[in-house]
């Protein structure tokens, strides 16, 4: 092939083959990069909240009102939604998953003050709540109504009953998560709690927390003075019931505001919104990146065709046909192209190593890094198709005039 | 002869527009990019107090958990118990001293038709305004006596007294909040520090608050507390008053101090408080009381988002993407017109000249790009905004410092892209080009 005299053609004028590869090398490094960072906040986002997501919503209750009767107005209000139609079950709660406020606990299968233990997320429920979240209970009972107390805010006793998520038996007995139930952990140092229950999953209120599914369910009531409703509709009609569950509450109690209404799907979008912030601004750049370079590749090829017109038109008056020019500027971006990924496959890795450093990235998957080294391939061969058939256009009559 | 060469170098540019339109496009793509990201980054990380960053300190004490639990270290805990906030604001040592938190209220308008709202608040002293130098449009804080005596007094936001009192002065009015008359003494003018330094527990670029009232106030009616509680052990009993008095933290503590020795006098106070504590069985820790003044602290909570460096990293890599581009570009360009330049070094021009002419020829192109990225940095900006919405709505201004770096980064960039053409343009012999035609 034609490939000697080629690269002996570029050695002669090495520069802007070398900075051509250098760009296509940059490019490379930060593309891989950016997708890596894009994979990892696309697998974040895709954790489940373990909660039926499309069919939730929550709204908060705020007292003000001298007068105002915390206790009656759960009760009262629990009785309303529960017998709206279209409503599936309600519950009054202190959170609800990815809202980013909560209450944590340290949990500990031992009593004693400088015990070690998992660190759980606390949601406040009554008999149903697993109904209402559209939890999957895998093992044990589900709370009785005799089994929900009311809480205060200063209140510092636990009840005797708890479920808790297979993630947080895993963490609380490594060696025997399912044996679980029926053991006795403890909280706040000392104060005894049963597992009774035991459901398959359900996030944390915070999406970056470490130990996200490790939740608790308590049987409590809370009398916060600011409160949680999360309302389970039928299928298809959370949007027609939203706004009348506002009025609804709005409407029965005037010692108190209602606010922050939010279905679960906003409340989750809420969360990730700077993840899929980064996500959107990576693809981007990524888009901008790829442009630029190749419209790089496209001066200098366009330049590079203009500067050798005359030997082109030698060329083809020698006998070369269009195709064989062609060919030419196509296998020399190719080489160039080559040593590009080639240098970009190292400077990938290395910028890698040092975000892991700095930011505690993750490793970039294997595959992108070939993947990538063949699209910046097509990528060059595509931006160097114009230039090249306007030099296979170039007429063999060029070689016998002078200027 | 500056202006030839300008007119010199604005020929060449518009006798090959392809290229020049492509060097000014990637310049322009890259400054844009990049002052896109060091804008956000510029702002999340400025001083937001700089006339006294340097005298306002976050007190810290140590009066955590002996356990090291989740393998953290020791670190002092990054809010105040109210026994200790209490402690140090009685002993009053500092030059000012001010213990504050996040809370929320409903506001019940005069009006009878408009429905009631809640709105932020943040409990906290008298010392507060002068403190962090907030700005009165009308009246002014609450005296410390206020503070003492429970008076309910409050000063409102601009915003809430143009929602309540129509942006009138209402100061000696009252508003009614969760059931109570309060006293306004003040309204403040636009108050919105970047990032709210004062309170980066939580949002460190969120809203302001809307209202503020005394703390004492606050803790005698047992108001909500927003924002973070952390206990490393539980109250000892039920009640407000257990948990008043239990190791729960959840105050944030600023102390005023002039000069370095003030700073030292009241380190020396701090550790002395701990060390009476200890006696008292309680800091069961090694002593480790810190006091980071407002930049210092604003670095300990990582203020600066780890996803705003990684895109900084990332958009220089791509400034140096388009600048590789653009020395491709040029070197191509000056080459192309070595006939020129060949010329007119045989004519007697000096490499110098030449090499003068050819670098303002790169900083005309650099000041394109420039130009057509800010243009670019601002739609990049709107776009930040769009994505993150509210959360970074003070963060994507442009002021004139950004605009200014943002010239002189395109032009840096297209001098040091031009250098190296520039230099291969300067060897070319004269007459050497010539002889061919």
């Amino acid at each position: 092939m034609e490939i000697g005299p080629i690269w002996r053609a570029l050695m002669r004028n090495k520069t802007g083959a070398i900075l051509i590869a250098l760009q296509i090398a940059v490019t490379m490094a930060i593309m891989v990069n950016a997708i890596s960072i894009m994979q990892e906040r696309g697998r974040l986002m895709a954790r489940p909240s373990g909660v039926d997501e499309q069919n939730i919503f929550s709204i908060s209750s705020v007292g003000f009102a001298e007068q105002f009767n915390e206790r009656a107005a759960i009760k009262e209000d629990l009785t309303a939604l529960r017998a709206l139609p279209g409503v599936v079950n309600a519950i009054q709660s202190n959170s609800i998953p990815l809202s980013g406020g909560g209450w944590s606990m340290g949990l500990q299968t031992e009593p004693g003050e400088d015990v070690d233990g998992p660190s759980v997320a606390v949601y406040f429920v009554d008999e149903h709540g697993i109904d209402t979240f559209g939890l999957n209970l895998l093992a044990g009972d589900n709370f009785n109504p005799t089994d929900i107390t009311w809480r205060d805010i200063g209140d510092t006793g636990w009840s005797d009953k708890i479920i808790i998520t297979q993630s947080t038996a895993e963490a609380l007995y490594p060696d025997d998560p399912d044996g679980a139930l029926g053991k006795t952990v403890y909280i706040s140092g000392d104060l005894p709690m049963t597992i009774t229950g035991i459901i398959e999953q359900m996030q944390a209120p915070w999406n970056g927390w470490e130990g996200v599914e490790n939740v608790i369910l308590v049987p409590n009531h809370t009398l916060f003075g600011a409160t949680h409703y999360i309302v389970r509709t039928e299928p298809g009609r959370r949007d027609e019931l939203m706004p009348q569950v506002e009025e609804l509450l709005a409407a029965s109690n005037q010692d108190r505001i209602v606010r922050s209404m939010r279905s679960m799907e906003e409340i989750r979008e809420r969360s990730y919104k700077a993840d899929s912030a980064m996500i959107s601004i990576l693809t981007f750049t990524i888009i901008l990146l790829v442009t630029v370079t190749s419209l790089g590749i496209v001066g200098l090829a366009s330049f590079s065709v203009n500067r050798r017109t005359r030997q082109i038109g030698t060329r083809r008056a020698l006998g070369a046909s269009k195709v064989a020019i062609l060919r030419y500027f196509m296998t020399e971006n190719l080489l160039i192209s080559l040593l590009g990924v080639v240098t970009g496959a190292a400077l990938t890795v290395g910028l890698n190593i040092l975000m892991i450093e700095t930011f505690s990235l993750t490793r970039i998957a294997w595959y992108l890094v070939p993947a990538a080294m063949l699209i910046l391939l097509v990528v060059g061969q595509v931006a160097v198709l114009g230039p090249a058939r306007k030099a296979s256009s170039v007429p063999p009559a060029v070689a016998t005039r002078t200027v | 002869m500056f202006t030839y060469y300008l007119k010199l170098g604005w020929l060449s540019i518009r006798r090959n527009p392809l290229l020049s339109t492509l060097m000014v496009a990637a310049i322009a793509i890259g400054i844009g990019a990049c002052m896109t990201i060091i804008t956000v980054n510029y702002v999340m990380s400025s001083n937001p107090i700089p006339q006294k960053s340097d005298q306002l300190f976050y007190v810290q004490v140590d009066s955590w958990d002996p356990v090291e639990r989740d393998g953290e270290g020791f670190e002092a805990p990054d809010q105040m118990t109210y026994l200790d906030a209490m402690a140090l604001m009685k002993a009053d040592k500092a030059y000012r001293q001010v213990a504050s938190n996040r809370s929320g209220l409903v506001l019940e308008p005069e009006n009878d038709e408009e429905r009631p709202f809640s709105v932020d608040t943040r409990n906290t002293w008298a010392d507060f305004f002068p403190m962090f130098d907030l700005k009165f449009i009308y009246g002014s804080g609450w005296d410390d006596s206020a503070d003492r005596n429970l008076e309910r007094v409050v000063v409102l936001s601009k915003e809430i007294n143009e929602r309540v009192f129509g942006g009138e002065n209402s100061v000696g009015r009252s508003v009614r909040m969760n059931g109570m008359d309060f006293q306004v003494t003040g309204v403040l003018d636009e108050f919105i520090p970047v990032p709210k330094f004062y309170d980066v527990t939580n949002d460190p670029f969120g809203e302001t608050e809307e209202v503020y009232i005394p703390f004492n106030v606050a803790v005698e009616y047992e108001f909500p507390r927003y924002g973070n509680t952390s206990c490393w052990k539980s109250p000892d009993g039920d009640g407000f008053d257990a948990f008043l008095n239990s190791e729960c933290v959840w105050i944030q503590f600023w102390a005023e101090l002039r000069n370095e020795n003030e700073k030292q006098d009241y380190m020396a106070f701090l550790n002395a408080y701990a060390e009476q504590q200890k006696e008292l069985g309680r800091f069961p820790r090694p002593l480790n009381n810190q006091l980071s003044d407002v930049m210092e602290w604003m670095e300990n909570q990582e203020v600066v988002a780890d996803d705003a460096q990684v895109m900084l990293g990332l958009s220089l890599l791509f400034l140096a993407v388009c600048l590789l581009n653009t020395i491709g570009l040029l070197l191509a360009k000056f080459l192309g017109k070595a006939g020129d330049i060949s010329l007119r070094r045989a004519l007697g021009a000096t490499r110098s000249t030449l090499f003068a002419q050819h670098m303002i020829e790169s900083a005309m192109i650099g000041l394109g790009g420039g130009i057509l990225g800010l243009g670019l940095t601002w739609l990049g900006l709107r776009g930040v905004e769009m994505l993150f919405g509210e959360m970074v709505e003070n963060l994507v201004g442009l002021d004139w410092v950004m605009v200014m770096t943002a010239i002189g980064l395109a032009i840096a960039s297209a001098l040091i892209a031009g250098l190296y053409p520039t230099w291969r343009a300067c060897r070319i012999l004269p007459a050497s080009q010539l002889k061919v035609n």
